[in-house]
């Protein structure tokens, strides 16, 4: 699905080139459950950011189903974006003035749905996520917990086949962390490629593989080793 | 939930920066309706003063003092009677319509008269046809499309009563005889009664309604059978001159002197060139004010507009990371912008009628009425500066990096 070519990105500061990704190559194939680990500044948001159509590499090419990500005009990878990739955050990135409701049905008014079948998906998708008492709350009148819950929901919204996200339980209590990570397994099972950026040991546990980035080099780490 | 329902959504989410832009552009549209409302119906005022007041403009034989505007016939000089075809055929800018009188004493039944003599409009119209200068479809002047609005109306004209206001009848009879109210009242005649002048017997045709000037003494009759009872010849003791308000104050007395050179031009120019010469100044000084304010309000909705997208770069980025193109995030900020311009301009008209109608019998002595015509430029140029302003902070908004989205973006 995702092939990464000796992928390079740099960040030129205060005169100095920094390497985020070192000629990296990684293949990630349909289905897969992912787990990114590494230490702060090792490049793990820069490699979401990349395999999201939303940084264009320096060197290299990122191909998705074959197809060259950053030869894509922008519109064609934000359309993309719309219908293929999910995104998941660590701070939620909920819309605050809008409803949990509203948030949800942001990626189907950008796809263009009409307002009624908005409203049936967002509230059947709030309803699986276990909010459906919540559909009229503002992020601010609800738990963190909630909210990253709300957030998955609105990741579901254009059923995407692909779920990116960047440190999904950072913020949150050992209970919603596991209500997290479980629903994140569940759509993972439905037929969804998870890829997971995250320093939490626990959340690493639910991949299926686990991938380390030191200096800007990916390696596949076993999953004994990283649940160690 | 469209596009439409976001952005009212989050224009309610800061209401001290969208009451901060609505009042910038309010306040600009505002000042142009107050000042433009006041303006217009400042100049309506003036047509209507000069309709009341009948002539603007006099014709007299040199050496005539004016002692009193309304009696201005009264001096017993005359000038040749042509003069009223030369300046029919002059076809000057600004003249609406002519009024050669001729006064003459004359006594009815003892009872001391000023019997004036006044020439219908058929029979300059006749002569000016004949010569070729075909008026009869055309009133004196309007031809030349000087008037934005006519000073006179002479729809009205076949009725003689429009001597009162206008100066001028159609028609008039050799022996028919028009009455000023006082004079009827003192001869005690009426429609249809005969009356004897000079020798000659007449037929009251109308008597005219009060107007409060010299003219409620008077009895009008044909120029030319005053002329022929007078034995004064073809000659008339005054023109009056309906003319255009701004022509009166331009450069009309101007063509008349070079016209007729041996005559006194006596206007009340004066008034009028103070009256349009303010209109003019507050007309001019409203689109001044409208600018600089819509000026200030663009720079207001601009700022306010840049800090919007400074305040929601993570908003945007997640947006993006969700799907919306460039094209949709600006959209989204054009389209505040128009809110706020309709918004800013509706509120502004409404503003600016309430302002006027308040400040304009206070200030000028003036009655204001709505204007809608001023709504429609209000609303669109409110709209045109506030999506102007946008339109930089939009672009930048647009182009964001969606990696705003993630934790460390």
């Amino acid at each position: 699905m995702f092939q990464l070519n000796n992928v390079t990105k740099a960040y030129e500061c205060r005169g100095q080139t920094v390497n985020a990704l070192n000629k990296t190559s990684l293949s990630i194939g349909d289905n897969e459950f992912i787990a990114v680990v590494g230490p702060s500044g090792s490049g793990k948001t820069t490699m979401l950011s990349l395999l999201g159509g939303m940084m264009a590499p320096t060197s290299g090419e990122v191909l998705f189903h074959g197809e060259s990500l950053y030869d894509m005009s922008l519109v064609e990878r934000t359309k993309l974006r719309l219908r293929s990739l999910g995104f998941v955050f660590q701070s939620f990135n909920l819309v605050s003035w809008l409803s949990a409701i509203e948030n949800v049905q942001v990626p189907l008014s950008l796809a263009g749905e009409s307002a009624s079948a908005q409203q049936e998906r967002a509230s059947e998708l709030l309803s699986r996520v276990g909010l459906s008492d919540r559909l009229n709350h503002l992020p601010s009148e609800l738990s963190q917990g909630q909210q990253q819950r709300v957030a998955l929901a609105r990741t579901l919204a254009n059923d995407p086949r692909i779920i990116l996200a960047d440190e999904p339980t950072g913020n949150l209590d050992p209970e919603s962390r596991e209500q997290v990570m479980n629903l994140l397994s569940e759509f993972h099972s439905e037929g969804r490629s998870v890829v997971m950026v995250t320093h939490d040991q626990f959340a690493a546990q639910h991949a299926h593989r686990s991938l380390s980035l030191v200096d800007g080099t990916i390696v596949d780490t076993p999953l004994a080793t990283n649940a160690a | 939930m469209q596009l439409g329902n976001l952005i009212w959504k989050e224009l309610w989410q800061r209401p001290t920066s969208l009451l901060t832009s609505l009042a910038a552009v309010a306040l600009g549209v505002t000042a142009l309706v107050a000042i433009q409302s006041i303006t217009v119906f400042s100049e309506e005022k003036i047509a209507g003063d000069m309709r009341s007041l009948g002539a603007n403009v006099l014709v007299l034989p040199p050496g005539v003092t004016l002692q009193d505007y309304y009696s201005a016939d009264m001096h017993g000089q005359t000038m040749p009677e042509e003069y009223v075809t030369q300046l029919a055929l002059a076809r000057m800018s600004g003249v609406e319509n002519l009024a050669p009188k001729l006064c003459v004493a004359a006594e009815v039944d003892s009872i001391s008269v000023t019997l004036t003599g006044i020439l219908p409009r058929s029979e300059f119209e006749a002569k000016t046809a004949w010569q070729g200068m075909s008026f009869l479809s055309n009133p004196v002047g309007t031809d030349r499309g000087c008037c934005a609005k006519p000073v006179t109306d002479t729809s009205g004209e076949s009725d003689p009563t429009s001597l009162a206001t206008q100066r001028t009848v159609q028609d008039l009879g050799k022996d028919e005889l028009i009455l000023g109210a006082d004079i009827a009242v003192q001869l005690g005649a009426a429609v249809g009664d005969e009356l004897t002048l000079l020798g000659d017997t007449f037929h009251v045709l109308t008597v005219l309604p009060p107007t409060g000037t010299i003219d409620d003494g008077r009895l009008f009759a044909h120029l030319h059978s005053v002329q022929r009872l007078s034995n004064s010849g073809p000659v008339v003791n005054v023109i009056e001159i309906m003319a255009c308000c701004e022509d009166a104050a331009g450069g009309l007395i101007t063509d008349l002197s070079r016209e007729l050179p041996n005559t006194r031009i006596i206007t009340i120019a004066q008034v009028v060139e103070a009256q349009i010469a303010v209109n003019g100044l507050m007309s001019r000084l409203s689109w001044v004010f409208f600018g600089i304010l819509l000026l200030v309000a663009g720079a207001s909705i601009a700022s306010v507009m840049y800090a919007n997208v400074a305040e929601r770069r993570r908003e945007i980025g997640t947006l993006m990371a969700l799907g919306a193109t460039p094209g949709y995030v600006t959209k989204m900020f054009l389209g505040k912008a128009t809110i706020l311009g309709i918004a800013g301009g509706g509120l502004g008209f409404v503003a600016g009628t309430i302002l006027a109608m308040v400040l304009g019998p206070q200030l000028v002595g003036v009655s204001v009425l709505p204007m809608p015509s001023l709504c429609g430029v209000g609303i669109a140029t409110a709209t045109l500066i506030a999506v102007a302003a946008s339109y930089l902070p939009a672009r930048r908004a647009a182009a964001l990096d969606p990696c705003l989205c993630f934790n460390d973006g």
